[in-house]
């Protein structure tokens, strides 16, 4: 019994380790995933003591000292009435601590799954393989789009929508909440909230095909005033580029096939199919978390997604070795 | 291992009839293997027809000209089918060669009325969900509908050869148990797919 | 009773032949034959049952080998090893073939071999179909894993969730060969429990009463049930799916008033008892290697088979807690919440009665023993996490990580996999005659439990550090690499450890000690006939008067008299008490099921592509059966 003790050692140092992450269900940003967290270690506590019991009993019953036992058909009555009682108690108690644990979920449940108010409402909807986030408002001018990261200020209720363009995809920020699934044909609500800034990973949780790995997602909790900022700055249209290089960039996006894809607000592209561009230089990973922004990721995305995230559905783009490297400086610009 | 004889079974039968037999009990498990099959189906169908807002989305149900004579046949037939089983218990084979011919005869008369109702049906399988239910528990049905037909006409030809007797009345009673199920699992698709969307 | 018990003049019965007469011509009557139309004729549930276990066992050994490569591939962080394409096939083959062509065939596969012998009979309730079953079920196998090798295997996951399975974001062949594998695996699975049940309820030996019925025949009925309440419901779903793809019906199609989550009940509805399907009978294992190396009875009979009858109803109602981030109503995520809890007190009740057996007995420590008890120790983990997934809030959380890949693994492998090793070296010198070596079964056991812990207890922690299912590749910012390396290294050596029980099977085939008629002195009734058992299994068939026959007539097993020799009779026995009451013929040798089969897979293939295969298949089909059942002549026929 040696190594596998050891075993489990080694690994339980190895998860700590691994443990500041953040993308972790063990290390609660948020009110949800707090109450999961303290949910799930009252339940990991009571199975492990019932785990241990049973372990114990076993070993006793394998190894005590016992009498010879010629004829395996002779019962004792008397025992057979004593083990009779002693099994009868241990169902019972099996009985009573599943309907303590049944209980304490279903507490938990209705906190994290009564009605909640929240005064910032996004739809997210899963494409293979990205994120679209609409922030929604009750003025049409103030409703924007962005992809495959949202920004959402600290200790605040955020509802969000859940829809599906294509295939299942499930929408899991552990760090924060539970997951849900975005179906197509159907919306699915989630509430997440963040206690403390701080930038929290998410990932489809749900297959999706080939991309499936490569689908994530951030979660930008800001104090109040910050995210309004971002806000209204996302709400406005792109600055005109303000230097050469970039100048000659917006010129490749437009006249290539970027455009029939993508939108750039105020530059006259208005593509739905990809992600809304426009403030694309200010997020800080690329193609659903799979490459950190910047020009050069831009540039290798660009002509060679495949290269990638193989069975993407962006197309490469042809474009001249000149036009490549404006392209990336323009959209790395576009903050 | 040694062993001592405690009972001699010379004198049982070599067959008998109903739940004596292994036969009946492989029969009634397919039975509700697809008995399974039909409540999951029409589970389905009430699922869907739940979602959504309209049922039947923008089909009208369909007609009850041959549907109406399908039933009805099939309630005519469970006496010749009765009657059947009961001669073949008495061994009687002159009666259970007329009762199969009459049952092979109502079997491919049925199956002519459901060819007649699924060319007449309003609503194709692939114009929407509610369609592609029609002709799937339509279809279900058939398919039993047809096994069945066949293993009755092979049975009849069986009981006019040399091998008609002895187990075979067994087989006969069987047969006429099967078609039992074929007409009890037709009523409630038939209310299913013809009632519930007119009540 | 008319002409029935009317006697042919020509019959022989075996009072009047002595012992050895007696054998050699039962096993003339009973046997099979030489040469390739008699191997591919055979009815006999022994040469099928051993053939289905075989073929099974293969078919682990590929999925254990797409396990591997899945390992190699995640063993470091966006490993080059393959990509998405190979990746996603790999994962799909590899719980499809777990799942339909290794887990659940392979306990019908024991059922069939082990159940007549059990029950003391001499053949398997309709064995043509028995025999059918099983080419239904090979084929349905070397078409899904052709398909792989020809680079067109399935791709979405064993669970191919529609609308990703569907026609617009699966193009090609490769779910439909998923979708007819399907097909192929069911009619087998729902073939056997046809069998089973029917050869439980009417062939039991006379005297086996339902209350001495062996537990393992108990947990193998209800088993049987299952199978038929549950598989109806993926064969349907299955057959919509390739509808959907084939002729564009709209079942789940959302656009025209279908639904993506009907995939997702139907399958689950099956998918949830298809744990049962498995778990079920390697319970039944357990309790014979408990009673019989704790050298006592069961204690707790009746509330083991309560139990397990009450696991069979209790599995029907947790299939939505595959769902519970799907979307589904939070009053009915509750009631799910409330069952899968229930459902723990009945699995319970089976740990604590063998743990009391083997408390109040005395224990004999072999390598079957070894398996029973590492079941326990793996199984009660994989319960506990059982318990823990089914609530709602923590469920939001571990679903679709690898907290539930190791939940599940150390339920299907502590659970079933455990087990069925154990009932392999307990039932082998059955099987063969020889025993295998009990030190290799030692070491094979240790270098088991200690690396399967290895590569699936960590799984629990990176599903906790937000590490999804299904993923190819992961970046190395995520930290999850040293854990994973660490999960490939115990997959290598868990696989390691089949390789020695494999080579300890073949060994041992050749060269292990005779066996003798029953090596572990046990109670039941497969342990009166030798190792292997002739073809008629029993010259005799016993009158049973107790649960332990063996233990009970340790001088002279009680038996009855008076079956035909010179053909294949079995005895049928009334439902509840056993009481004798047909001397039923049980069919002979027929090629016919092999040809059936042939046609059915091939209409089954042909639909694939076309629609108008089946009307072209129905033919072929039609005419095999008809032959199948004609009656030949021969005095069997006649009875």
């Amino acid at each position: 019994m040696r190594s596998p003790r050891h075993a489990v050692v080694v690994a339980a140092s190895l998860a700590l380790a691994g443990c500041e992450g953040w993308q972790s269900s063990l290390d609660p940003k948020g009110p949800h995933a707090s109450a999961i967290h303290d949910l799930f270690w009252f339940f990991t506590a009571v199975c492990a003591l019932v785990w241990a019991l049973v372990v114990l009993a076993l070993a006793w019953a394998l190894w005590r000292r016992r009498g010879l036992r010629p004829d395996p058909l002779s019962i004792q009555g008397g025992r057979e009435r004593r083990l009779t009682i002693v099994v009868s108690t241990l169902v019972a108690l099996t009985g009573v601590t599943l309907i303590g644990l049944t209980i304490a979920s279903y507490a938990s449940q209705r906190r994290l799954f009564g009605p909640q108010e929240a005064r910032l409402t996004i739809r997210i909807t899963g494409h293979q393989w990205w994120w679209d986030a609409v922030y929604e408002d009750p003025d049409p001018q103030r409703t924007f789009s962005t992809a495959n990261e949202i920004h959402v200020p600290v200790n605040q209720p955020v509802l969000l929508k859940l829809e599906a363009s294509d295939v299942i995809h499930s929408l899991w920020v552990p760090s924060l909440a539970g997951k849900q699934d975005l179906i197509p044909g159907r919306q699915n609500l989630l509430t997440i909230q963040a206690d403390r800034a701080g930038v929290y990973r998410g990932q489809c949780a749900e297959f999706c095909g080939w991309q499936h790995a490569h689908m994530g997602f951030l979660v930008v909790a800001q104090p109040q005033q910050d995210f309004d900022a971002w806000r209204n700055q996302q709400i406005v249209a792109r600055a005109p580029p303000d230097d050469e290089l970039r100048k000659q960039g917006e010129g490749v996006f437009l006249s290539s096939t970027c455009v029939t894809c993508h939108t750039v607000r105020g530059a006259g592209a208005g593509g739905r199919v990809g992600p809304d561009l426009t403030h694309v230089g200010g997020r800080q990973y690329i193609a659903a978390g799979a490459l950190r922004m910047s020009a050069e990721a831009l540039a290798a995305w660009i002509v060679d997604p495949q290269g990638v995230k193989p069975g993407v559905h962006m197309p490469a783009t042809p474009l001249r070795p000149d036009q490549v490297q404006p392209l990336a400086a323009y959209l790395e610009g576009l903050k | 291992m040694k062993t001592s004889i405690l009972h001699d079974v010379s004198e049982l039968p070599t067959y008998g009839f109903g739940t004596r037999m292994t036969m009946a009990w492989g029969t009634m498990a397919f039975i509700l293997i697809e008995g399974t099959g039909f409540a999951i189906a029409a589970a389905a169908y009430f699922y869907l027809a739940w979602l959504n807002p309209e049922w039947p989305l923008s089909a009208a149900p369909p007609g009850l000209l041959w549907s109406g004579l399908i039933t009805l046949l099939m309630l005519v037939s469970l006496w010749p089918n009765q009657r059947a089983k009961a001669r073949a218990e008495e061994h009687n084979l002159p009666a259970v060669q007329l009762h199969l011919l009459v049952m092979s005869a109502i079997g491919l008369g049925l199956l002519a009325l459901r060819a007649a109702e699924f060319a007449t049906l309003h609503v194709k399988w692939d114009a929407n969900a509610y369609g592609s239910f029609v002709w799937l528990l339509l279809g279900l049905h058939t398919t039993h509908l047809a096994t069945d037909v066949i293993d009755t006409i092979v049975l009849t030809a069986l009981m006019f050869t040399r091998h008609a007797h002895g187990k075979r009345f067994s087989d006969v009673t069987d047969n006429a148990f099967y078609w039992y199920f074929v007409v009890a699992s037709w009523l409630p698709i038939y209310f299913i797919l013809y009632w519930t969307t007119r009540l | 009773m008319s002409e029935a018990s009317v006697r042919p003049a020509k019959d022989v019965r075996d009072t009047q032949l002595d012992a050895a007469e007696l054998h050699a011509r039962l096993a003339r009557t009973w046997g099979s034959g030489r040469g390739l139309l008699a191997a591919l004729s055979t009815v006999d549930h022994k040469i099928i049952g051993r053939r289905y276990i075989v073929t099974a066992f293969l078919f682990l050994f590929l999925a254990g080998l797409s396990a591997v490569a899945m390992r190699l591939q995640l063993a470091r962080p966006e490993s080059a090893l393959m990509g998405p394409d190979l990746y996603n096939q790999l994962f799909t083959m590899h719980g499809t073939t777990m799942m339909f062509l290794f887990a659940v065939p392979v306990m019908e596969a024991f059922a069939v071999y082990l159940v007549p012998l059990m029950v003391g009979t001499r053949n398997i309730a309709f064995p043509r179909l028995n025999a059918f079953s099983y080419y239904v079920y090979v084929f349905g196998g070397l078409m899904l894993w052709v398909a792989f090798a020809l680079n067109i295997g399935p791709d979405t996951g064993w669970f191919a969730y529609v609308p990703l399975s569907g026609p617009e974001n699966s193009p090609g062949k490769r779910v439909d060969f998923w979708a007819q594998m399907i097909t192929f695996t069911e009619v087998a699975a729902l073939a056997v429990s046809v069998e089973i049940i029917t050869t439980v309820f009417k062939q039991r030996a006379p005297g086996m009463t339902l209350d001495r019925l062996p537990l393992s025949v108990w947990t193998q009925l209800v088993t049987a049930f299952v199978v038929i309440f549950a598989m109806p419901a993926v064969m349907l779903a299955s057959t919509m799916l390739i509808l959907d793809r084939l002729v564009e019906t709209h079942f789940f199609n959302p656009a025209e008033g279908g639904d993506a989550l009907l995939w997702q009940h139907m399958f689950w509805f099956f998918g949830h008892p298809e744990v049962y399907i498995i778990f079920l009978p390697a319970t039944g294992f357990v309790s014979s290697i408990v009673v019989t190396f704790s050298r006592r009875p069961m204690f707790g009979y009746l509330p083991m088979v309560l139990s397990v009858i009450s696991v069979g109803f209790l599995s029907f109602g947790l299939w939505v807690h595959h769902m519970f981030t799907a979307g589904v109503p939070q009053l009915g995520a509750s009631f799910f919440t409330g069952a899968s809890m229930l459902i723990a007190i009945p699995n319970g009740v089976q740990i604590f009665c063998w743990i009391a057996t083997l408390w109040d007995g005395k224990p004999v420590f072999r390598t079957p023993l070894l398996f029973a008890l590492g079941f326990i120790v793996i199984f009660v983990i994989g319960g506990l996490t059982g318990v823990m997934v089914a609530s709602v809030p923590i469920d939001t959380q571990v679903h679709d990580t690898y907290f539930v890949v190791a939940h599940f693994h150390y339920v299907l492998i502590g659970g079933a996999v455990f087990p069925l090793l154990g009932a392999v070296y307990y039932w082998f010198p059955k099987l063969t005659g020889r025993m295998m070596s009990e030190r290799l079964g030692t070491w094979h056991f240790w270098l088991a439990f200690v690396s399967f812990n290895v590569a699936f207890f960590p799984m629990h922690i990176l599903g906790l550090q937000g590490m999804p299912r299904r993923v190819y590749a992961y970046q190395a910012e995520m930290g999850w690499g040293p854990l994973n390396l660490l999960v490939t290294i115990g997959a290598a050596f868990f696989f390691l450890s089949f390789v020695l029980f494999l080579w300890n099977a073949v060994t041992s085939l050749r060269a292990g000690a005779p066996a003798g008629d029953n090596p572990w002195d046990a109670g039941t009734l497969e342990w009166a006939t030798s190792s292997p058992p002739s073809p008629q299994n029993f010259d005799r068939i016993p009158f049973v008067t107790h649960r332990e026959p063996l233990w009970a007539q340790r001088d002279a097993l009680t038996v009855v008299a008076g079956l035909a020799v010179d053909h294949r009779e079995v005895l049928v026995t009334s439902v509840t008490e056993a009481r004798p009451d047909l001397r039923e013929t049980s069919p002979a040798p027929s090629i016919w099921p092999f040809v059936s089969a042939i046609a059915v897979g091939a209409t089954f293939i042909a639909s694939i592509f076309t629609p108008w295969g089946v009307v072209w298949g129905a033919a072929p089909v039609g005419v095999a059966l008809i032959c199948w059942f004609w009656p030949k002549g021969a005095p069997e026929d006649e009875e």
